[in-house]
C-alpha cells in the first residue's frame, strides 16, 4: 500500500477541515458576524466623535479579532473529539504535530483570514486612513495565525471540560497580549508618521516562534487530554 | 554521608518531614515580619520626596518579587512532574499556585494604595503593574484549569504544560508591555533607588526574607493537605495518628 | 483477577519464518481510573495468527485495557512491548503496525462514506485511491451509498463505513472495541470472515464483544477481567 508523505498528510488534514467548514458554513459565518457586531458596538458605546474613533480603531479591531478567534477555537478539536476522529489522529503513524499544524492552518484560513479581509470595510467605519488600514491588515495577517496557533494549545488543554469555552479564553488571552501590543502599536506608529518595521518584524518573529513550537506543544496537550 | 534525596520525593516520607519543618518556617517568618515591620515603620526615616507613603514598598516590593519567582518555581515543579512523572512535584506546583496568586494580588493592591497619594490615581498603566496584572491572570488560568479537570493526573499534566508555556511567554509579555509603556510615555514607578537609607534596605530585606519563609510554610502546609486528599485510600494515610483520631 | 502470567513461561516461539512477524507482549500491566484500580498484574502475549477476546462485565476495564494498548492511557505499572521493544520507545512506528476501532465511529456526518474512508486511511498513513476505497465499501455492503453523506445512513451502515478501514490497511494488529455493535446478522458474519482472513495472513486481533462472534477455523483465546 502506498504510504502517505508528511506533506500529503498536512494537505489532507487541511483540506478535510476546509471542506467540513464549507459544509457547516453557519458556524464560520456566525463568528464573522460576531466580529463585525462587536466592532460596530464601540461607536455606539463611546460616541461618534471621529477623532476618538480613529484613535481607538486598531485596538477595537484587534480586541474583536481576539474575542472572535476565541469563539471559533472551541470547535477546533471538540467535534473530532466527540466523534472519535481525534483518537484516530493520535494514532497517526506519521506526525501528530504536522497533523495539528494542518488543523491550525485551516482554522486560520476560515476564522483569521476573513477578518483580515473584512478590516478595510470596518476601518472605513472608523475613518482610518489608507496607510493605517494597510498596516492594520498586515499586522492582522501576521498576528491572527499566532492566535490560531497559541489558541490551539488552550483548545487542546480544555478538551471535553465543562465550561471549556470560557476557560479557553481565560488561558489563552493573557498569552496573546504581545500580539495585541505589536499589532496596535504598528498602526499607531504609522498614524504618527513613524517607521512600522520594528513592530511588524517583532510580530513576524513571534509568528516564527509560534510555528516552531505550538504544533508540538498542542500535540502533547492532546495526548494529555485524551488519556 | 550521602543523603538519599529521592527518599524525600515520595509523599510517604515527605508528609512527616514537611510537618516537622512547617513550625520552623512559620515561627521564623513571624519573627522576621515583626522585625521588618518595626524597622520599616519605626526606625527607617521618612523619605525626602514621598514622606510616609513610601513605606508601603516594604510590602509591595517583596510581594512583587516573590510572585514572579513563585511562578517560575511553580513551572519548574510542574515540568518535573510532567517529565519524570513524580507525583510530589505536581502536588508542589498546585500548592504554590494560590500563594503566588495571593502575592501578585497583594502587589497590585499595595501598588494601587501607593499610586493614589503619589499620582492621584488608584491605577496607572505602568509597565510593572501591568505585567503583574498579567501574571495574576496566568496564575488564575493555572488554578482554573487545574480545578476544572476531575482526574488529578490529567489536571497535573495539563496545568503543567500551561505553566511551561506561560513561563516561556512571561519574558515576551514583559518585554512587550515595557515597549508598549515607553511608546505611550506612561508614568513609571520609581522608588528612591540608589540613595536608599540603610534602615530602608534592612527593612526591605527582612520583609523579603519573611515573605519567603511565609510562602514556604504555607506551600508546605497546603501540599500536606493535597497529599492527604490524593492518597486518602492508601494504607499509610489511614494509619496516621491525626487521621485515626 | 486474571493472571495469565503462565503464558509468558511458554517457550516463546516467534514465528520468524521470514523475520517479518511481530508480536505483542504485555507484562504485569496495571491500570486505574481515578482512585479505582481496574486491573493489575495482567500479563499475556499475542502471536501472529492469534485472536484474543477480552471478557468482563461492564466497567471491568475492557475499554481501558484496549486504550492502554493503543497508548492513550499510560499504565500505572508494567509494560507493553511490540516485537521485543517497549511501545513507549517505538511510538509512531508502533502506530503504523496497529489499527484501533473504538466505540465511536470516527466518521463525519457531513462527508460521504467515500470521503470518510479515504481520509481515515490517510490519517493512518495510507494513501487510498478512489477505486480501492469504493471496492472496500462495496465489500462492506454499502454499494450505491458510497457518495451519500453519512448522516443519511443508519447506525449499522455507519459502523460498516468505520469497519471498512480494516480492509484498506495492512496493520498487523487489530484492536477492536465492540466491533459488532449496531451490526445485523449479515454484517457480523462478514466481520467474522474478515478476521479469519486477517489471521490467516499472520495478523493478530484483540477485541471485546457482547455478541457471539464466530471465526471459522480459529481457536479463540480469551482473557477475562473481573
Amino acid at each position: 500500500m502506498k504510504k502517505l508523505s508528511l506533506i500529503s498528510l498536512f494537505v489532507l488534514v487541511m483540506r478535510r477541515d476546509l471542506v467540513l467548514a464549507m459544509r457547516r458554513r453557519a458556524d464560520v459565518l456566525t463568528t464573522l458576524i460576531f466580529f463585525v457586531m462587536v466592532v460596530s458596538l464601540f461607536p455606539l458605546g463611546v460616541g461618534p466623535e471621529m477623532d476618538m474613533l480613529r484613535k481607538m480603531a486598531p485596538g477595537v479591531l484587534w480586541v474583536a479579532a481576539l474575542l472572535s478567534s476565541m469563539l471559533s477555537l472551541g470547535r477546533l478539536f471538540s467535534a473530532d473529539y466527540l466523534d472519535g476522529t481525534l483518537e484516530q489522529m493520535l494514532l497517526a503513524p506519521q506526525s501528530l504535530s504536522v497533523l495539528v499544524l494542518g488543523k491550525m492552518v485551516s482554522h486560520w484560513m476560515v476564522s483569521g483570514l476573513p477578518l483580515v479581509l473584512l478590516t478595510p470595510v470596518l476601518g472605513l467605519q472608523f475613518d482610518m486612513s489608507a496607510p493605517a488600514i494597510g498596516v492594520l491588515m498586515l499586522g492582522l495577517l501576521l498576528g491572527t495565525p499566532i492566535l490560531s496557533m497559541v489558541g490551539a494549545i488552550g483548545a487542546a488543554l480544555t478538551l471535553g471540560l465543562r465550561g471549556g469555552g470560557v476557560l479557553l479564553s481565560l488561558l489563552v488571552l493573557p498569552l496573546c497580549i504581545p500580539v495585541l501590543i505589536f499589532g496596535t502599536g504598528a498602526v499607531q506608529a504609522v498614524s504618527s508618521g513613524l517607521n512600522v518595521s520594528a513592530h511588524l518584524s517583532l510580530m513576524g518573529a513571534l509568528l516564527v516562534l509560534a510555528l516552531a513550537f505550538t504544533p508540538w506543544v498542542t500535540a502533547q496537550a492532546l495526548r494529555i487530554s485524551m488519556e | 554521608m550521602a543523603i538519599n534525596w529521592f527518599k524525600y520525593s515520595a509523599p510517604t516520607t515527605f508528609y512527616p518531614l514537611a510537618g516537622k519543618l512547617i513550625p520552623w518556617f512559620a515561627i521564623s517568618s513571624l519573627i522576621l515580619f515583626a522585625v521588618g515591620l518595626y524597622i520599616g515603620f519605626v526606625v527607617a526615616p521618612a523619605d525626602a520626596q514621598q514622606g510616609e507613603f513610601y513605606r508601603i514598598i516594604f510590602i509591595h516590593v517583596p510581594s512583587s518579587i516573590i510572585s514572579m519567582f513563585l511562578y517560575l518555581i511553580m513551572a519548574a515543579y510542574a515540568a518535573l512532574g510532567l517529565i519524570f512523572n513524580t507525583r510530589l512535584s505536581s502536588m508542589m506546583a498546585s500548592a504554590i499556585a494560590p500563594t503566588g496568586a495571593l502575592f501578585a494580588f497583594i502587589s497590585l493592591w499595595t501598588g494601587a494604595l501607593w499610586g493614589k497619594p503619589m499620582w492621584g490615581a488608584w491605577w496607572v498603566w505602568d509597565a510593572r503593574l501591568t505585567s503583574e496584572l498579567i501574571l495574576l491572570f496566568l496564575y488564575l488560568g493555572f488554578i482554573a484549569l487545574h480545578a476544572s479537570i476531575d482526574d488529578p493526573r490529567r489536571a497535573d499534566r495539563a496545568a503543567a504544560l500551561l505553566a511551561i508555556v506561560g513561563s516561556v511567554n512571561v519574558p515576551i509579555i514583559y518585554f512587550s508591555v515595557k515597549w508598549w509603556n515607553t511608546l505611550h510615555q506612561g508614568s513609571t514607578i520609581k522608588y528612591s533607588g540608589t540613595s536608599m537609607h540603610i534602615a530602608m534596605q534592612q527593612a526591605m530585606f527582612t520583609m523579603l526574607a519573611a515573605c519567603w519563609l511565609y510562602a514556604i510554610a504555607i506551600a508546605l502546609t497546603r501540599v500536606r493537605s493535597i497529599i492527604l486528599e490524593r492518597e486518602r485510600n492508601s494504607k499509610w494515610i489511614t494509619e496516621l495518628a491525626e487521621v485515626k483520631s | 483477577m486474571a493472571r495469565n502470567g503462565q503464558m509468558l513461561s511458554y517457550i516463546i516461539l516467534r514465528c520468524s519464518i521470514s523475520g517479518l512477524y511481530f508480536m505483542l507482549e504485555v507484562s504485569n500491566l496495571a491500570c486505574s481510573r481515578g482512585d479505582h484500580r481496574l486491573f493489575s498484574g495482567l500479563s499475556f502475549a499475542l502471536y501472529p495468527g492469534q485472536i484474543m477476546q477480552i471478557q468482563g462485565a461492564n466497567g471491568s476495564g475492557k475499554t481501558s485495557l484496549l486504550r492502554t494498548l493503543c497508548g492513550f492511557i499510560m499504565p500505572d505499572e508494567g509494560k507493553i512491548s511490540w516485537d521485543g521493544t517497549d511501545v513507549k520507545d517505538l511510538d509512531e512506528d508502533y502506530f503504523a503496525q496497529m489499527i484501533y476501532l473504538g466505540h465511536l465511529n470516527a466518521i463525519k456526518d457531513e462527508l460521504s462514506a467515500l470521503e470518510n474512508l479515504r481520509i481515515s486511511a490517510g490519517l493512518s498513513g495510507v494513501e487510498l485511491n478512489e477505486k480501492d476505497a469504493i471496492s472496500a465499501l462495496r465489500r462492506m455492503g454499502l454499494k450505491g451509498r458510497e457518495r451519500l453523506p453519512t448522516k443519511v445512513l443508519s447506525q449499522g451502515q455507519r459502523r460498516r463505513v468505520a469497519l471498512a478501514r480494516l480492509l484498506v490497511n495492512d496493520a498487523a494488529l487489530w484492536v477492536l472495541d465492540e466491533p459488532l455493535a449496531a451490526l445485523d446478522v449479515g454484517a457480523v458474519a462478514l466481520i467474522g470472515e474478515l478476521i479469519a482472513e486477517h489471521l490467516a495472513g499472520q495478523g493478530m486481533v484483540i477485541f471485546t464483544t457482547h455478541q457471539p462472534l464466530i471465526v471459522a477455523g480459529m481457536e479463540m483465546r480469551s482473557l477475562s477481567l473481573s
